[in-house]
Parts: structure tokens; C-alpha cells; sequence
């Protein structure tokens, strides 16, 4: 038994001293355009999402529906090249209402993580 | 070479299932923490350090904890944890030493991404005689339980801010191995047997958590300009009580309120916690919990941190 109890605090201290070494992790969003739950007044161009870590692009995905369920993006949500932490999608001109952004991304490490938000054009 | 990674890792899903990638504390877009005094309703590759201060009725007690948590399936696995305490009772001098081990197992039967719930159900055993004499329990104890999340992101629009809220729990008896201990003495002098008797009872432990998630308010109902590190806190009070069963103590509960702030990362997450007694049984002063977390399964996804079979 003291053997079990020796090998939980030496896999501790060597967990604790590995912490800095490692890179990876799943992603959570930082900011957005449009914001979450904000109310704008010009239709936007695009939604883009910036998360705290570098994406996949090929499992990456955003679709942006109206109240009725309809998909109105352009369908051609991505990863941009240039920034992994960035996903982003095409609007059309939008008639007011209320949009709804899901998306649904993979971090390097293979985590998945989703979500979604409003926003509401006046 | 992004394009020859993509295809390695799409290979790699493929093969090992893109449904069982979810991360620790994970329904749907809820993340869960791990929770400082409550046991949390989830399974993952998890190393939880804690410092727990209080002082009780009859000493004061400061306790480290080491608490492992290994994914065997995504669904299924095992814990075991360890503490040293440092107890202070108000007659006689110090005591140290380590606790009895726990060993324990929870499989984690049902999950529902749309309403952000998960029920398990759990098995611990303090392995009587595994720890110091003069702090641990010369007997074992099993404690059977069920563990759920519940988040409140399936609530109307017109309570959006309330999405943020989830509550989890548990409950469970605590049985042990032998209902009394009895210590036989001798006095050196007169030569006279005495025998003291210590009852063992059965107890039910349960306990809520209530918890508002900063990170899911801004990142899925109202960016309300929070900045680092407050955009990852979850402000959360936790009820962990314990009430007696048999043995002359019936119905008498004992448990602290512990308002506290988790904080949490990539890879880890820190936790403090105010432990306020709720009656005069548990204590008159407040105690002080803290907590440091590391997420393995984020920590080292492709070897430790992943469950043995997919």
C-alpha cells in the first residue's frame, strides 16, 4: 500500500513539473463579431470567432441560422489561413431580426468543443 | 504540412471515434469544474492537489490531498487519493500521519449535450489500516453513490442570464466494516481492566453545488466585456454535508457552507473555498479550503490523459 501512496505523489510532482512543457488543449472562445447577444444595426459582412488556441481547419465548422432555422450564411465557414485561432463565415445582407451563430471546433490535441450565440440586427 | 497533420489527425479520429473526444467536465458546451468538497459527477484523467484548514469542535485539523482520477473507457474509471493530516486536538499534543487510502470507481451512465446533464454513479472504499495509527480509521468504509450535473442552458430567452447556473450533487451511505472499536486498558498502577467502546456509524454524505459560469455567460449568452482572469471564473457555493443513520446519533447532520471562487485554464484550474460550519456540531470558526487542479487529459492527450480502451 505505501508503494500505491509513493507512486500518487511521485506521478503529482512529476505532473506539477511537466505542466510547463506541454502545449495543448481544447479551444474556448475568446471574442466575436458580432459580439454574443449584441443588438447591431448594419448588417454584417461576416461572423468571426477568435478562439484561445489553434484550431483544425478540416473538423471546424460555423453555420449562422435565422429564427426559423434557415441557414443564411454563405456556407463557407473556415479557419482563416493566415490566423488558426480565427473562424470565420460569409454573410449576405441581412434583414433585421435575430441570427443565430453555431459553431463547432476541434483544438490541435483533438478536443472538440461547441457552442453557440444570438445577435439580433435592428 | 498543415494539410499533412489534418489528415493524420482526421485518421486518428476516425479510428479512435470523434464522439469520444470530448474533454474533462464536458456536456455539450458546460464544462463542469471539479469541485472542491462535493465530488464532482463526471469521470476524466484528473490530478487534484488540496489544503483543507478547519477547526472542529475537538481540534483543529489541516489536511493534504492528493486525489488521481485514470479514464479506463471514456465512461468508466477509477480514483484514488491520499491525504496527510496535521490534527491539533484540544487535549493532548499533535498528531500527524497519513490517512486510510481511498480507492474508489464511477462510470458515468448518461449524458445529454442539449440539456447539459450527467448522471453517474460511483463506489469508494477507505481501505481500513492503510494509513497512521494515530490519525486513520483501523477499519474500512464503503460508500456507494450518485453523482449529477445539471446546467441550465436549455432555459428560455427571457432567462437568459440564468443559462450560466448549474447545479451538481450527490448522495450516498457511508458503511463501515465494524461497528464499534473497542480499546482495552490496563492501569499500570492498580491493575484495574477498563474498556472504552467507540460507535461507528453509518452515515449519508450528500451535497449540492451551485455554480455561475462566467466563461459560458460571455462566450454563449451576453459578452458583457469581462477580461482575463475573471472570463474563466465560476463563482460557486458548495454544501457538503454529512447526516448520522444509527447508533444513537440519528438525523444529526453535520456540513459546512463554502462560498468560493474557482478559476480555470487549459490545463489547470485553482479553487478557494470559505468553509463555514452550519451548526455548532461541525464547528464555531470558519475553515479554509484550496485547491490546485491539473487537467491530464489536456496536459498529455495523446498518451496518459486518454482513456485505455476508446
Amino acid at each position: 500500500m505505501w508503494m500505491l501512496r509513493i507512486a500518487i505523489i511521485t506521478f503529482s510532482l512529476l505532473s506539477a513539473v511537466a505542466t510547463p512543457l506541454c502545449a495543448w488543449a481544447h479551444a474556448f472562445p475568446d471574442h466575436s463579431n458580432p459580439s454574443v447577444g449584441s443588438v447591431i444595426t448594419v448588417s454584417p459582412a461576416h461572423v468571426r470567432i477568435w478562439f484561445d488556441g489553434a484550431l483544425e481547419p478540416i473538423f471546424s465548422t460555423l453555420q449562422v441560422r435565422n429564427t426559423s432555422g434557415q441557414r443564411v450564411d454563405q456556407g463557407d465557414g473556415h479557419v482563416d489561413e493566415s490566423d488558426k485561432t480565427l473562424l470565420e463565415g460569409s454573410l449576405p445582407p441581412l434583414s433585421p431580426g435575430t441570427y443565430h451563430v453555431f459553431w463547432s471546433v476541434v483544438a490541435r490535441d483533438g478536443h472538440r468543443t461547441e457552442g453557440d450565440y444570438t445577435f439580433t440586427l435592428h | 504540412m498543415s494539410a499533412f497533420r489534418s489528415i493524420l489527425l482526421l485518421a486518428a479520429l476516425i479510428l479512435v471515434g470523434t464522439s469520444q473526444a470530448w474533454p474533462h467536465g464536458f456536456a455539450g458546451k458546460r464544462f463542469f469544474p471539479a469541485t472542491l468538497a462535493v465530488d464532482d459527477p463526471f469521470i476524466s484523467d484528473e490530478l487534484s492537489l488540496e489544503m483543507n484548514h478547519i477547526r472542529e469542535p475537538d481540534q483543529v485539523s489541516n489536511e493534504f490531498s492528493v486525489a488521481y482520477s485514470k479514464r479506463i473507457t471514456p465512461d468508466f474509471g477509477f480514483e484514488f487519493s491520499e491525504a496527510y493530516q496535521h490534527l491539533e486536538p484540544n487535549q493532548g499534543g499533535s498528531k500527524n500521519g497519513f490517512d486510510n487510502l481511498d480507492v474508489g470507481m464511477k462510470y458515468q451512465f448518461f449524458l445529454s449535450a442539449v440539456h447539459e446533464t450527467i448522471l453517474s454513479v460511483g463506489f469508494d472504499a477507505e481501505l481500513g489500516g492503510t494509513g497512521s495509527g494515530n490519525v486513520a480509521d483501523s477499519f474500512s468504509t464503503l460508500s456507494p453513490g450518485f453523482f449529477f450535473g445539471k446546467g441550465f442552458g436549455d432555459l428560455p430567452e427571457s432567462m437568459k442570464f440564468l443559462r450560466p447556473f448549474a447545479i451538481t450533487g450527490m448522495i450516498g451511505p457511508n458503511i463501515p466494516t465494524r461497528s464499534s472499536n473497542v480499546t482495552t486498558t490496563i492501569d499500570p498502577v492498580t491493575g484495574d481492566i477498563s474498556q472504552d467502546s467507540e460507535r461507528n456509524p453509518t452515515t449519508l454524505s450528500w451535497g449540492l453545488t451551485f455554480q455561475y459560469n462566467l466563461q459560458y455567460l460571455q462566450s454563449y449568452v451576453e459578452d458583457v466585456g469581462l477580461k482575463a482572469p475573471f472570463n474563466r471564473m465560476i463563482p460557486i457555493v458548495e454544501l457538503p454535508l454529512t447526516t448520522c443513520l444509527n447508533l444513537g446519533c440519528n438525523g444529526q447532520t453535520t456540513g459546512t457552507v463554502n462560498p468560493g471562487i474557482i478559476w480555470f485554464g487549459k490545463y489547470v484550474q485553482l479553487g478557494a473555498e470559505a468553509q463555514i460550519p452550519i451548526n455548532q456540531r461541525t464547528g464555531n470558526h470558519v475553515g479554509v479550503l484550496l485547491q490546485l487542479h491539473f487537467f491530464i487529459d489536456d496536459l498529455f492527450p495523446q498518451s496518459i490523459g486518454r482513456p485505455i480502451f476508446r
